[in-house]
């Protein structure tokens, strides 16, 4: 039974830190335009594709297929962004939830067209199969690789906004917009440099939830609620709070699938609406 | 005592004009029992677009009018569905007009009790709230099987006839005037609530929430009282659902249903109502023909139709046609 519960805490966790990395990029735009992009997810379901097909057409080792996926997801997103978003940064919430959503629907059959309806699978390095076994808890050798990339990129994340100057700017816009525009910081230029990564790190966790969660065209949409969960929970523009909110819904989520399956996924959005009646603007929010 | 309201526009009056109605609009009402005449064969689908418009009407009433944006209203639709199926299922009372109001009297009473979470959050947090109390309706569904028959759907539901005369038939002759005769009569109670200063206040709240108790209103009673009427009529279109289909299945509780009905009223026109009805006509139709050709890739057409109206069409397809109307005037 304790053993059992260690796993599940480590599963848990790592499926935490997967939708960390899904969810990040959507915090932190969210908390600097106020655009609400629910395709967010189809940015991942994009880099799970390019990942698996430059794996099998292109014979790209993991390793390199991960950095193409975020650079795919990136490119795509930010020439959505100059052409289309930024048309809806005024245009109120509900047509920019209507709009992205329009953009699910459509990737999503754009995804069948191409791909079909089925599950894509993935091929791992032998390297990150198996597992490590201590005492008697078995611990997957890929959830450790996935808990070490997320931690590498809280760290990275988290340096870069607190000492870069990008990051800086990126702080000051998301207080106060039009102050930081006012000191003369080109507000525009940062959101496109932001979108672009946090649509790149959605690409990047979309290519790393092939192997635990699959790939079909409904990701989108299915991870859409999550990544939103994540973002809603942790308080928008937070990146600690996404690493919180991640943290508690991938533990939260596995352990009610493995202790009570019958009402699990009850129980999590019962501590959605909970957790958002006391606090409106999440547990890290400042606005 | 200054005399400077005389000239300006009597409100009491003001309201009598906009609520007059318009040969259009009569025309409009004449057009619905077309069916009977000249598409027989298509009455159980004209009685689906009659659900899905009081559907859209009630989400038009709280996103159209008070500015509440929702994706979780088919949470009411399935309280309104499964009540009705359960009363004719386990109770053993299949009469369909108490039957009905009971549907949309249990959806009001759960939508008073959501009310007050409602009105205490706005923007993102809202949208969250709404849609976390619709898949959470959805997962008690589903694993209260013994109940609600789970992802079977809840079988054994049988519709007495109306008034005792009229039976269900197979072609959808009773169905269609049973749920045409519910649309209208909630249509006219949507219109008499929108053209009323309670409906003159709602839209005070969409326009700006914070100088509406600055000018004495109680938003947030109002706020409440549209979203209980909106929660009722929610309950009256699933229990119209279960009544004509003899089935109540998971799906009337997905985030699917609530996502549709919000992308059929924007695709009409949000805040008009008529918009309502007819996004539920264009979007049914268009599934129809549509699904038959290949299912898989109706989504990308409903996208591609949101995306459209959100960028060229703010206000709609009917939105669009006023404009048009307008400029041909001159």
């Amino acid at each position: 039974m304790n053993a059992n519960l260690v796993i599940v805490l480590f599963d848990g966790f790592a499926f935490g830190m997967l939708l960390f990395v899904l969810s990040v990029g959507l915090s932190v735009t969210l908390g600097l335009m106020n655009f609400i992009n629910l395709a967010h997810g189809a940015f991942g379901m994009l880099g799970g594709y390019v990942a698996v097909t430059a794996m099998r057409q292109l014979g790209f080792p993991f390793l390199l297929a991960l950095p193409t996926a975020f650079l795919a997801a990136a490119l795509v997103s930010v020439v959505f962004e100059r052409t289309l978003f930024r048309r809806l940064y005024r245009a109120g919430e509900l047509n920019q939830v209507l709009f992205t959503i329009g953009l699910v629907f459509v990737s999503a059959a754009a995804a069948t067209y191409v791909f079909g309806t089925g599950q894509q699978p993935i091929v791992l390095p032998d390297w990150l199969r198996g597992s490590v076994v201590v005492g008697e808890l078995r611990f997957g050798v890929y959830r450790i690789f996935l808990i070490a990339m997320a931690l590498a990129i809280t760290a990275l994340l988290v340096f870069g906004l607190e000492r870069t100057r990008l990051g800086a700017r990126i702080r000051a816009a998301v207080d106060n917009q039009r102050v930081a525009q006012g000191l003369g910081i080109n507000v525009d230029r940062i959101f496109a440099v932001t979108f672009a990564l946090g649509s790149g790190l959605a690409g990047l966790g979309g290519a790393l939830a092939v192997e635990i969660v699959g790939l079909d065209p409904s990701f989108g949409f299915h991870y859409l609620v999550y990544v939103l969960i994540v973002v809603a929970v942790g308080g928008l523009g937070s990146v600690t709070g996404s690493f919180v909110g991640a943290a508690l819904l991938g533990i939260g989520d596995v352990a009610g699938k493995y202790f009570v399956p019958e009402i699990g996924s009850f129980l999590i959005y019962l501590m959605l609406v909970a957790i958002l009646l006391v606090r409106p603007l999440g547990l890290f929010g400042k606005r | 005592m200054s005399n400077t309201t005389t000239t300006a526009i009597d409100p009491a009056a003001w309201i009598r004009r906009q609520s007059r109605w318009s040969a259009l609009e009569v025309a409009f009402w004449l057009a619905a029992l077309l069916p009977f005449y000249f598409f027989p064969t298509y009455l159980m689908l004209a009685s689906q677009i009659a659900v899905a418009a009081l559907f859209a009407i009630s989400v038009d009433l709280i996103l159209g009018y008070a500015g509440i944006v929702t994706l979780g209203h088919a949470m009411f639709f399935g309280i309104g569905a499964y009540t009705a199926g359960l009363l004719s299922a386990k109770a053993g009372w299949g009469e369909p007009i108490s039957g009905l109001l009971i549907a949309g009297a249990m959806a009001g009473a759960v939508g008073f009790v959501v009310s007050f979470l409602i009105v205490r959050v706005q923007h993102l947090a809202l949208i969250m709230v709404t849609l976390g109390l619709g898949l959470l309706t959805y997962e008690l569904a589903n694993a209260m099987s013994w109940l609600t028959g789970g992802t079977d759907g809840l079988r054994g539901i049988d519709i007495w006839p109306i008034f005792g005369l009229f039976r269900f038939d197979l072609w959808g002759y009773t169905a269609y005037s049973y749920t045409l005769a519910v649309l209208f009569l909630g249509f006219l109670a949507a219109r008499r609530i929108v053209n009323s200063s309670f409906g003159l206040a709602l839209r005070g709240i969409r326009e700006n929430v914070r100088r509406m108790p600055a000018i004495g209103s109680p938003y947030r009673r109002h706020l409440q009282a549209i979203y209980t009427i909106s929660a009722a009529i929610a309950g009256l279109a699933g229990g119209l659902l279960t009544q004509t289909t003899n089935t109540v299945a998971l799906e009337s509780l997905s985030f699917q249903r609530s996502a549709d009905v919000v992308v059929m009223l924007i695709l009409g026109g949000t805040g008009r109502l008529y918009g309502a009805v007819l996004g539920a006509l264009v979007f049914l139709l268009v599934r129809d023909r549509l699904s038959g050709v290949n299912p898989q890739y109706w989504y990308f057409w409903i996208g591609l139709m949101l995306m459209v109206v959100v960028l060229f069409m703010p206000k709609g397809i009917l939105g669009g046609l006023t404009r048009l109307a307008g400029r041909t005037k001159g």
